[in-house]
């Protein structure tokens, strides 16, 4: 073979081995696409059609769509329902991030002692993050059952409450509001906790030891020096459970469907009342949207502070 | 200032014993040094001290007051740790004055006593900044300040020196003697550093296997090792051991000279041949490899000269050597204790 040939051959081999995992550019856009594509198709283009539909009118039922302005927004801010929905979602997603904080840093500061059984109470813990939501809200839904609730026989058979006195959960509205938070809390518990434990073991245990000779106590030691390590992971754990709390709904949907009277109606079950059962897009929309502004301006605060505060 | 004093403390870790029964008691505002390998049960013994740790059996005791059942807070210790465990998120300021408000000082007299430890270790223009603003020796100050500020009756140590590099190393210790001499205060010093050992302590205990093989002045540690462990710890390069029967000798390499230098001596010497091997030049002074005959069997041995000593020797050459008869110990070969001299090479 003359050497022109060989020259050529090998000239091919090595092409034929340099595919296209050596183009670095080429591959890092390949391996990006299906998030990208993901992230359009799932995410981008509902979003975009949420803001189209909220100046719009379009309904279920008509093929009719012309733009209408913000006149969806003010006949919602016109709408008392609206009003106390919107409420009930302030009142519902603070109380329930406030419990959600303190629980979830007082279970990750005992999760992180040594004691038997530790693993144990660990899969408890976690064990309602990992049952499907709506199948552990059902069964919350037959604890608080008026006739069998399990609490209510409990209380019943110590002879607290005699018969017809007993409280209907979730039939109250005071005791429906409280008892969505509970469920809700219960849920977000485990996430909460598993993220503030990874931030308790962050912390060297030099600093704490050396807290400890210092003289500290459990209170100094816990508020002065525990919580401003841990500052950045809770302020993005509170800013996950806010807008987790603001934008799901499978709790409420699942235990009172907003009753009694919209007595714990929130924003997301009244978009999907509305928009979805109710057949209006574009009010459904409308509502959906709302919060949307102040979330994005809080969880940018919020990741702001943590920055902030981020200290090592 | 107090007298600290351990009685036969122990500390297990699940099968493994950390800390075998030490008795320790330093004297009225000494410097006391731990030192031994990683893994002695050095730092343990520290941190039982401290109370970070609880003995698993044993008394402490600190200015005769048994302290075995009382918090950190409550035994007036101050401790620095290797990392210096500064507060992050807090100023210079605010981790100086940490300590005294945890224990409940007068608000109006923390700032004065904040300026006070701030102005002793010159980290006064420091005291607006965060420590992740500072040098490593910065820290080290700061962590130092930190502990001196509440004028504890005791004053922990725990490898303090060894995060500094080694030019910063020196003056540290330098200064931290003097601090300890100025405020006199009772200091148990933790490290595996035997130059900052032999510098800094008043005492050294050498720990070896949770044990304290060795406790007395640097001095006497060093030319009087009380076993073969202390003996080939301290000391680099270390001691030259030759084995025979039931007995080893031993003797350190500055020891074992050209015959000239000891010309003029009165103490018995010990006269030998030594073939050297290999010459390392180290600047201020010369390692130079070799081995002995006859009765030595070509052991290896290992001299030290100060390059002050102008000598010309060459690798593959022999020459006459010798040692005082005092400068060599003689150990148990199989319990590796002290014994006796038991000479058994002829005298010269």
């Amino acid at each position: 073979m003359s050497t022109a040939a060989e020259t050529a051959l090998r000239a091919r081999a090595r092409a034929r081995r340099s595919g296209v995992a050596d183009d670095e550019a080429r591959l890092g856009r390949l391996m990006l696409a299906p998030a990208v594509i993901y992230i359009v198709a799932l995410v981008g283009l509902p979003f975009t059609l949420a803001l189209l539909y909220s100046v719009s009118n379009v309904t279920v039922g008509s093929t009719g769509f012309r733009i209408v302005g913000i006149e969806n927004f003010r006949s919602a801010i016109e709408n008392p329902t609206f009003i106390r929905a919107l409420r009930n979602t302030l009142v519902f997603a603070l109380i329930s991030q406030a419990l959600v904080l303190i629980l979830a840093t007082t279970l990750a500061l005992a999760l992180q002692k040594n004691f038997r059984g530790k693993w144990f109470v660990r899969l408890l813990i976690l064990l309602p993050w990992v049952a499907p939501i709506s199948l552990g809200t059902i069964g919350w839904l037959w604890i608080l059952e008026p006739i069998y609730s399990v609490i209510n026989w409990t209380l019943r058979s110590i002879g607290i409450f005699g018969p017809n006195t007993w409280p209907i959960w979730l039939g109250q509205p005071r005791l429906a509001m409280a008892s969505v938070i509970t469920v809700h809390v219960w849920r977000l518990l485990p996430l909460a906790t598993i993220i503030l434990l990874g931030g308790l073991s962050s912390i060297p245990q030099d600093i704490h030891d050396a807290a400890a000779i210092d003289g500290a106590n459990f209170w100094r030691h816990h508020f002065q020096i525990t919580v401003p390590l841990i500052k950045p992971i809770l302020l993005v754990a509170l800013m996950f459970g806010l807008i987790f709390a603001v934008t799901d709904m499978i709790v409420i949907y699942v235990l009172t469907r907003g009753g009694p009277y919209d007595q714990t109606q929130v924003l997301a079950t009244l978009a999907f009342f509305t928009g979805i059962d109710g057949g209006d897009l574009a009010a459904g929309a409308a509502i959906a949207l709302f919060l949307f502004p102040v979330l994005a301006a809080g969880a940018i605060v919020l990741l702001r502070l943590a920055r902030r505060s981020e200290v090592v | 200032m107090a007298i600290v004093e351990t009685r036969d403390i122990k500390k297990r870790f699940g099968d493994s014993i950390a800390v075998d029964g030490v008795d320790l008691a330093t004297k009225e505002g000494e410097f006391l040094v731990l030192l031994g390998p990683s893994g002695c049960g050095k730092t343990t013994l520290l941190r039982m001290i401290a109370g970070l740790e609880k003995q698993s059996s044993g008394d402490i005791l600190i200015g005769g007051q048994v302290v075995n059942d009382l918090p950190p807070r409550a035994r007036k210790i101050a401790m620095v740790f290797q990392s210096y465990a500064l507060y992050p998120h807090m100023t210079v300021a605010e981790n100086i004055a940490f300590p005294l408000k945890a224990q409940g000082a007068k608000r109006s007299e923390i700032p004065g006593k904040v300026e006070w430890a701030a102005e002793m270790f010159g980290i006064k223009r420091l005291l607006e900044r965060k420590p992740r603003q500072l040098s490593g020796g910065e820290r080290q100050r700061v962590a130092l300040a930190r502990a001196m500020v509440r004028q504890p009756d005791v004053f922990l140590l725990d490898e303090p020196l060894s995060n500094l590099d080694a030019k910063l190393r020196t003056m540290a210790r330098d200064e931290l003697q003097q601090f300890q001499r100025r405020l006199a205060t009772t200091t148990i010093y933790v490290t595996h550093d035997q130059v900052e050992a032999m510098g800094l302590g008043d005492r050294i205990a050498v720990m070896n296997q949770g044990k304290v093989r060795q406790l007395g002045p640097p001095q006497q540690v060093y030319y009087d090792p009380a076993d073969t462990f202390v003996a080939g710890f301290l000391g680099s390069p270390p001691m030259n051991f030759f084995n025979q029967d039931n007995v080893s000798a031993g003797f350190r390499p500055e020891h074992f000279l050209p015959k000239e230098v000891y010309q003029g001596v009165q103490e018995p010497l010990i006269n030998l041949w030594f073939h050297v091997n290999r010459v390392e030049n180290l600047g201020a002074d010369r390692l130079v490899y070799g081995h002995l005959r006859d009765v030595f069997q070509s052991e290896k041995v290992i001299v030290n000269l100060p390059s002050t000593l102008h000598l010309h020797i060459k690798p593959g050459a022999a020459y006459e050597f010798a040692i005082k008869e005092q400068d060599v110990k003689y150990f148990d070969r199989t319990t590796g204790v002290r014994t006796e001299p038991k000479p058994f090479w002829k005298r010269a």
